[in-house]
């Protein structure tokens, strides 16, 4: 290429505007190159939001990072699935104690006689229309009843006889639990219908008893024997539980 | 003028055809660019001089290219490539500097 003399700006120009030879060529040449790898490789830069470019070591270190984030990520689910599996175990513990406690609260809630009860049993109807019936006899009769496995008994509908029921009274005017009681007298009582029945119906049993005072006592076993008398709860006033 | 003109037919080919360059040359590329930046800076400033060659200038621009790539390529083979490029494009960078301010001066007077 033609040396141009002067100063550098003058050179500038004349090799901007002067005619081309064979030095501005080359130059050309190599800098089309440079110009088309560069261009390459930004845009290859640009693209490479995957992995390609990078080198083994950064890519060693990303994975260790990676790796060790979703080793702390794991670490931190079996934590929190352990929580959960106690939380749950501790629900269904709970879940199960209150279902227990219900239960328990019913069967003694029907053992008191503090709530209605139905289920399979017998229904005794005595009829005493000489007035002949005794207090005694009765309560022989639901004690035959207790005996086989009566879980509930109800006279006439109106007392429930519980734990703490008593009978008094002459014939004709039997009093249970501070109620006076006429004939005839129908006594509900719940549990084996065909035990219970054997009870009260056995040979020099409570049906014998009570003709042999001149009344009738029949039995009829039934599948639903509901009873609707309840007994007030009385709190005890000088007995409390022992710690056994 | 020709040279300028180059510079942009090389953009323009390389927007244009989006090549995709071998995997093994990818460490290469940017080393590569960095040196061959270097020799147009150096010849700039040799133009600028009024010492230019053109046959200096094709043997710098090559040489430059391939020592680079071969020190990056001997860095990789030692285990040692990310740093031996990291010092490469410290070295050039450096080198590109001082030609740009002797360019500088050349042009600006200052």
């Amino acid at each position: 290429m033609p040396d141009v003399p002067g100063s550098s700006g003058r050179r500038l120009w004349s090799a901007l505007s002067g005619r081309p030879g064979r030095g501005q060529l080359v130059a050309g040449l190599l800098l089309a190159l440079l110009g088309y790898a560069a261009t390459v490789q930004i845009q290859l830069t640009r693209d490479s939001d995957d992995f390609a470019g990078q080198r083994r070591d950064n890519l060693i270190e990303l994975l260790d990072s990676l790796s060790g984030a979703s080793d702390r990520a794991e670490q931190q689910i079996s934590e929190l699935q352990k929580t959960k599996n106690q939380l749950e175990s501790s629900a269904t513990g709970d879940a199960a104690a209150l279902l227990d406690a219900q239960r328990r609260l019913r069967d003694l809630q029907i053992l008191a006689g503090t709530v209605a009860a139905k289920g399979p049993g017998i229904i005794v109807t005595v009829d005493d229309n000489q007035g002949s019936v005794t207090a005694a006899s009765l309560l022989n009769g639901i004690e035959e009843l207790r005996d086989a496995g009566a879980e509930a008994i109800e006279v006439n509908g109106t007392v429930r006889l519980v734990q703490s029921s008593w009978i008094s009274g002459s014939a004709g005017a039997i009093v249970i639990d501070g109620q006076a009681v006429r004939a005839p007298y129908v006594i509900k009582a719940i549990g084996s219908a065909h035990t219970l029945s054997e009870a009260v119906a056995f040979p020099g049993g409570f049906a014998d008893e009570v003709a042999a005072l001149g009344g009738t006592a029949s039995v009829t076993e039934n599948d639903t024997v509901e009873i609707t008398a309840l007994h007030a709860l009385v709190q005890p006033q000088y007995s409390q539980p022992t710690d056994q | 003028m020709i040279a300028v003109l180059g510079l942009v037919v090389g953009v323009v080919l390389g927007l244009v055809f989006e090549p995709s360059i071998p995997d093994a040359w990818q460490t290469y590329l940017p080393i590569a660019v960095v040196a061959a930046l270097d020799a147009v800076f150096g010849a700039l400033r040799a133009y600028l001089d009024g010492i230019f060659d053109d046959k200096v200038f094709a043997v710098s621009f090559v040489s430059n290219v391939l020592i680079a790539a071969l020190i990056v390529y001997l860095g990789d083979q030692l285990g040692v490539g990310g740093q031996l490029s990291t010092g490469v494009i410290v070295v050039l960078g450096i080198r590109i500097f001082s030609n740009a301010a002797a360019i500088r001066r050349h042009v600006f007077h200052a």
